[in-house]
Order: C-alpha cells, then sequence, then structure tokens
C-alpha cells in the first residue's frame, strides 16, 4: 500500500480530533465532570489507603435522591429559576440531599472496610448492588405517581467576547459555560492538588496511604483519618450524582450512572493518584465519548470519512471502556497505588 | 463433616437470610402507602407468601424456580472459582452475555442440522466463546497486573454493545417485528418436563448439579484445585512450593468464563430460542450474591442458587399479588449481601461465637488491587 495517503489520512484525522475537540470543548468539560469527581472521591480514599469500588453505586443512590427531593419540593415551593444558575429551593436542596446520601453511603464503606474490617472490594460491589436494587425498586414504585421535574441548574453564560478570543476561546468556553457542579469540580481538583502536597492533612493522609504504622508511631489517628477521608469523598460521588439529575439533566432513569464510578477508577489510575491528572485523564475519556459521537453525526469528508463512517457505532459507545481496559493494563506507562491501600490497619499486627 | 460444623457454616448465612427479610419487611410497610394508598403492616406477610406460592408451592412455580436456578448456579461457580483462586470475577454477566450470542448465533446457523449434534456444538460453541472472554481479564491480571475488578466490569460494557451491534447487524433475523437473532431450531433444548406454556422445563436443568459435582471434585480432589486453593490463599507460599501463579489465574478466570458461556448458552438454547437484542439480564450480579451465600463452595453455591432461582420465580406473583415491583428481590439481595460483609452484626443478633466462618474468609479479592502484581 501506498503510505503517501495514509500519511495525509493521519494529519486529517489529527486536524479532523483538534477541530471535534475545540469545537464540543464546552461538553466535554461537562461529560467529563462525573468522571472525575468519581475519581477525585477515589483520590481520597486511596490515598489514605482504603479502595474504593463503590463510588458508582454512590453516584447512583445520590442522583435519585436528589433528584426526587428537589421534585418533592418543587411542587411544595415552584419558584421561578433565580439568575444565579437558574438556581431554586428545590434544587439547592436537592443538591444537599444528594450530598448526604453520598455522606451515609460512604459511612457504610468506611464502616464496613475500616471497623468490620471486611474485604474493601466486596464492600464496594455491596454499595453498588445496594444502590442499584433500592433505586430501581423505588423508581418503579413512584413512577405511577411521580411529581414533575424539581428543574435543573442553567450553565453560566459568559459575555460573547470573552468566549471569541481568537486561539483561547475554547478553553475559557469549556470552562466558563458550565453549571455550578463543573465549575465546583474544576476548583476542587486543582484545591485537593495543592492540599495533598503542600498541607499538613495531605501530608498526613498520604503518609497514612503508604505506611499506617510509621504513621501511628508518630502521632496520627489512622483510624480517625481514613474515616474522615471516606466519608469526604463520599461528598464528592454524592455531588457527581447531582450533577446526572440536576445539572446536566432533570430526571432519573434506572442505572442511569452507566460504569462512570468505574471510569473514575481508572482515570484515577491514569492520572497516577493526582487530582489534576485524575482531572486530564476524565476529560480523555469525555473527549473520546465525543469524538464517538461527531464521527457519527458530522463525519470528515474524503478518504477519512469513507474509513471511519463504516465502523459501526456500538463500536464508538464501547471506545471508553476499552480505553480504560488498555489504560489499566499498563500499556501507557505503569503507575504505583499507594502502598498501603486495600490493608485494613490493625493497630494489633506487627506488619 | 461433623453435624456441629455444620451447624455452624450454615448459621451464618441463614442468620443474614432472616435479618435481610426483617429488613426487607421494614421497606415493605414503608413503601405500602405508595403501593395501597394506606399503611399496610401487613403487606409484608402478603408479599413473602406470594414469593413462596409463586417459588414452591406449585408445580409450575418449582419447575421455574430450577430453571431460573440453572443459569445462577452455574455462573455463581464461575464466581466463587475465582474467589477460591483469590479473583473476584465481576465479569460473569459478560462472559454469559458472549456465550450467549455465540450459541444463539451457532445454534441459528445449525437450525436445521441433526438435533444432537446441532446442541452439542452449539453449547460448545458459546462455551468456548465464554472461555475467551473470561481468558481476557485472567491474562491482562496475569501478565499486566490490570485489576480483574475494572476490567470484567468494562468487559461487561463492552459486551452488551458486542450483542448490540451483532443482533441489530449481521445476526438480525429477516422478517421479525423486531431486532432478534433467527430461532434455533433444532438446536434448542428438548423439553424433559412439561409445565405448560413459559415454564420451559428443559433437559439443561441437570447441566448444573452435574458441573457441582465436578467443580467440587475438581477444587478438593485433584491437584490442581489444590494449587488454585493455594494461589488464592497465599500466592507467596504458591510460589515457593513451585507452582506457577500466573498460569493458574488465567486457568482459573478462563474455567468461570467457561462456565458462565455454557450458561449463556443454556438459557439460550433452553429458554428463549432466539436472542433479542434488548435482550437483559441479571445474572452476573445476582451470581455474585450466590457465590458469597454459598461461601464459594460449590454445594453451598448450589443451594445459594436455588433460593436465588426461588426468589426470582416468585417475583411476577408478587408483583400480581402485591403489587410489589420485582425490583425488591435486587433489593433483599442488597440486604443480605450486606449482612454477609457486615457478619459482626449477625453475630451479634444471633449471639454466635464461631470464629472465621464469615465472608472474611475470602479476604484475599482486595490484595492485588491496583497493579501490584504477584512475583513472576
Amino acid at each position: 500500500m501506498n503510505d503517501i495517503p495514509v500519511l495525509g489520512m493521519l494529519i486529517q484525522l489529527v486536524g479532523y480530533t483538534v477541530q471535534v475537540i475545540t469545537s464540543n470543548s464546552t461538553i466535554i468539560m461537562a461529560l467529563a465532570t462525573p468522571i472525575a469527581l468519581g475519581a477525585l472521591c477515589g483520590v481520597m480514599n486511596e490515598r489514605s489507603g482504603v479502595v474504593n469500588i463503590g463510588i458508582e453505586g454512590m453516584m447512583l443512590a445520590s442522583a435519585f435522591v436528589g433528584w426526587y427531593v428537589a421534585s418533592l419540593l418543587g411542587q411544595v415551593i415552584p419558584s421561578e429559576p433565580s439568575f444565579v444558575f437558574g438556581a431554586t429551593p428545590a434544587i439547592l436542596t436537592g443538591v444537599v440531599a444528594a450530598l448526604l446520601t453520598g455522606v451515609i453511603a460512604s459511612t457504610v464503606h468506611a464502616w464496613l472496610s475500616i471497623s468490620v474490617k471486611a474485604d474493601q472490594i466486596i464492600s464496594g460491589t455491596i454499595i453498588n448492588i445496594v444502590a442499584f436494587g433500592v433505586t430501581g425498586y423505588l423508581n418503579l414504585l413512584i413512577s405511577t405517581h411521580a411529581p414533575p421535574s424539581g428543574g435543573k441548574f442553567a450553565p453560566f453564560q459568559p459575555p460573547t467576547p470573552v468566549v471569541d478570543v481568537p486561539i483561547v476561546g475554547w478553553i475559557l468556553r469549556a470552562v466558563l459555560q458550565q453549571g455550578p457542579i463543573t465549575m465546583i469540580m474544576i476548583l476542587l481538583a486543582i484545591g485537593l492538588q495543592v492540599w495533598l502536597f503542600r498541607s499538613r492533612w495531605g501530608l498526613r493522609t498520604r503518609a497514612v496511604g503508604e505506611h499506617p504504622k510509621a504513621a501511628e508511631t508518630v502521632g496520627i489517628d489512622v483510624i480517625r483519618l481514613r474515616y474522615r477521608n471516606v466519608i469526604v469523598g463520599g461528598l464528592f460521588a454524592g455531588l457527581a450524582g447531582a450533577w446526572f439529575t440536576l445539572d446536566y439533566g432533570n430526571s432519573f432513569q434506572a442505572g442511569m450512572t452507566n460504569g462512570r464510578g468505574f471510569i473514575a477508577l481508572a482515570a484515577l489510575i491514569f492520572g497516577r493518584w493526582h487530582p489534576v491528572g485524575a482531572l486530564g485523564a476524565s476529560l480523555l475519556f469525555a473527549a473520546a465519548l465525543s469524538l464517538g459521537t461527531a464521527i457519527r453525526t458530522t463525519p470528515p469528508t474524503g478518504s477519512l470519512g469513507s474509513l471511519l463512517t463504516p465502523i459501526p457505532e456500538q463500536a464508538f459507545a464501547a471506545l471508553p471502556y476499552v480505553i480504560t481496559i488498555i489504560v489499566l493494563a499498563g500499556v501507557v506507562g505503569r503507575s504505583i497505588p499507594p502502598a498501603a491501600v486495600g490493608r485494613p490497619y490493625d493497630r494489633e499486627s506487627t506488619a | 463433616m461433623t453435624p456441629r460444623k455444620l451447624a455452624s457454616q450454615l448459621v451464618l448465612p441463614v442468620g443474614a437470610i432472616i435479618l435481610a427479610l426483617l429488613v426487607g419487611a421494614v421497606v415493605l410497610i414503608a413503601s405500602s402507602p405508595l403501593v395501597e394508598g394506606y399503611l399496610d403492616p401487613l403487606l409484608p406477610i402478603t408479599t413473602y407468601s406470594a414469593l413462596v406460592e409463586g417459588s414452591l408451592l406449585s408445580f409450575n412455580g418449582l419447575v421455574d424456580t430450577v430453571v431460573n436456578a440453572t443459569p445462577l448456579i452455574l455462573v455463581g461457580l464461575a464466581v466463587g472459582l475465582g474467589f477460591k483462586a483469590g479473583l473476584f470475577n465481576i465479569g460473569g454477566q459478560g462472559q454469559f452475555l458472549i456465550g450467549a450470542v455465540t450459541a444463539a448465533a451457532a445454534g441459528a446457523a445449525l437450525s436445521s442440522a441433526p438435533p444432537i449434534v446441532a446442541v452439542l456444538l452449539a453449547l460448545l460453541a458459546g462455551t468456548i466463546a465464554g472461555a475467551v472472554y473470561g481468558f481476557i481479564p485472567g491474562f491482562l491480571k496475569a501478565y499486566t497486573g490490570a485489576h480483574e475488578v475494572v476490567t470484567t466490569i468494562m468487559l461487561n460494557y463492552v459486551a452488551i454493545y458486542v450483542v448490540a451491534f451483532l443482533i441489530t447487524g449481521p445476526l438480525r433475523a429477516e422478517g421479525a417485528s423486531f431486532a432478534r437473532s433467527p430461532d434455533v431450531g433444532n438446536a434448542g433444548l428438548p423439553e424433559i418436563i412439561n409445565a405448560g406454556l413459559g415454564h420451559p422445563g428443559h433437559i439443561g436443568i441437570i447441566v448444573p448439579f452435574l458441573v457441582v459435582g465436578v467443580a467440587w471434585w475438581l477444587l478438593y480432589r485433584t491437584t490442581i484445585g489444590f494449587e488454585i486453593r493455594t494461589v488464592g490463599a497465599n500466592p507467596d507460599a504458591a510460589l515457593y512450593a513451585g507452582m506457577r501463579p500466573r498460569r493458574l489465574i488465567v486457568l482459573a478466570m478462563t474455567t468461570a468464563g467457561m462456565l458462565a458461556g455454557l450458561a449463556g448458552g443454556l438459557e439460550i438454547l433452553g429458554v428463549s430460542r432466539n436472542m433479542p437484542a434488548a435482550y437483559s439480564t441479571n445474572v452476573g450480579f445476582d451470581a455474585i450474591t450466590v457465590a458469597l451465600l454459598g461461601r464459594a463452595n460449590p454445594i453451598g453455591i448450589m443451594f445459594g442458587g436455588l433460593l436465588l432461582g426461588a426468589m426470582r420465580a416468585g417475583a411476577p406473583l408478587m408483583q400480581t399479588i402485591a403489587g410489589i415491583p420485582v425490583q425488591m428481590v435486587d433489593l433483599l439481595q442488597g440486604v443480605i449481601l450486606f449482612f454477609l460483609a457486615a457478619d459482626i452484626l449477625v453475630r451479634r443478633v444471633f449471639r454466635i461465637r464461631a470464629a472465621g466462618v464469615g465472608v472474611d474468609e475470602l479476604q484475599t479479592v482486595t490484595r492485588s488491587y491496583g497493579g501490584q502484581t504477584t512475583t513472576p
């Protein structure tokens, strides 16, 4: 085969990808939000030595509770969307309910994996199965007399001159043309990066995740710190849940998190347990999703288009999951987890 | 096994089931205003008796129970075998689906071949496809360190898209009103129990009971079973004793995929006889409950599978009589699992002092999380 057309097609593919990413930067950042928040939840857990497979279930439960509380309250106190992100008392209460759900679920996980010393992966799996069962059950139970949606946040609309700035306009759009949960996620990722590596809490957390015994001997309460971090992580998962039903959409479907909580774990590993790295990895997954959609809706022209369009749509839908497997297999380089991850801490043990 | 030891083995799962039914009763009473419009403290009795009536108290119900238990026991063994080898195979779902779609394709191709040949070849195709789908995460785990929990979950999603692509594309039956694969014809499993329409007592229901026996013999009476259990209990010791943990991990995952693929084949060839694009199943996750209930022991898994099979068989009648969504069964399962993991609660309630009979026995799963492979 002549290699000139191949090279030409490769250049066209790069150009097409750049075009898709720059023109869809807002939606990519939005789609990355639950993945990144889930990964930040993972950072809180795994940096202090606890594995959390239950992020998916925590998100699903929070998405349901947040949505249902907002719907109920929307009937009691109907109000016009305010000028700040279109927020209403109902939506804000829904977010608080979602956060509380995340806290409750993560407290269960903390208790099972830190105090009971049950297997942490089994504990997380239980949270996933319970969340799937309970939300599916309740969703069907209320479906016959479901209240109308309690509404959702509206994205911020930056002034036109800002988003039309040449060269960096697409980045400004990605950051500014967003709902509040996405903006909080960006700030959290940056803040957590600083806290983890520049604060006393961060040093202690990393110590507990690497060598709990040594941390204990210098006076750190390992059990308490782990509890606190796992529960704060639950807040992040709860916020991710609220994103599904109060920011991105305004309805609930059974199993709507669709594996985002697990992709978050891969983003965590790909980002090497760094908050900003995890955000970067989440953006990569979201870009892959967006690229798959774009190839179906606005396929590239010429020989590249005729090469890509016959690929079945399911192949693109499966792409983020396949990328996750490839990332985990370490094709992109091996990353090293915190040394004590997954091991319950036992004050009495000699190890 | 002495009766006393057997009793101590049974008390935790039975205790967890009793506590879960109590929690379920509270949920049912709390949801009765939504179902019936008033608070009904007797709703749990109505619901649970409908569940029992639909699964055990009629001939049809009993057939349904065993038919439902068939894939649950096989996939439960696939999960349990992983536990024995220190692996958490959440990929039963994907392995089942790939086995099912392959059996559906092979069955459709062989629909006019002689029945015995068609059935055996179609089952074999499903089993092999499942084995391949189990081999992938096993290989990745053993040679790259990618944790099987995340890779198998990802492969579950990939399997859904593979099925959707095949059934809406190359496998789609011509002239069917909705997207489904062609009927399997002669490759369908013959019915051995006549329980009427919608209660297919196919010959495949004897397969899980045979496989339970083989699995028990393999795990506890052969060298390979001993090696698998040793790798699960202590990979370092296994390595020191000259075993090869990596090869055993691949072997265990491939065998697990094989069992789940066989289950998928039996389900398509025996029950639905073609595969719709919207084929949905919860068997992979139910199987985790089955394996934990049976504490990863083949005999225990058989009883766990029959219990969950009964719950699934009784659920439709529960929905008709008591108006409770079938998802109640998912909820009950989750609570059973919770009490199995939080065995400390069960022990307190039932005042058990026996040590080391809970899920904690399986505390090897998390160890290898996050890329730490066993040394070569």
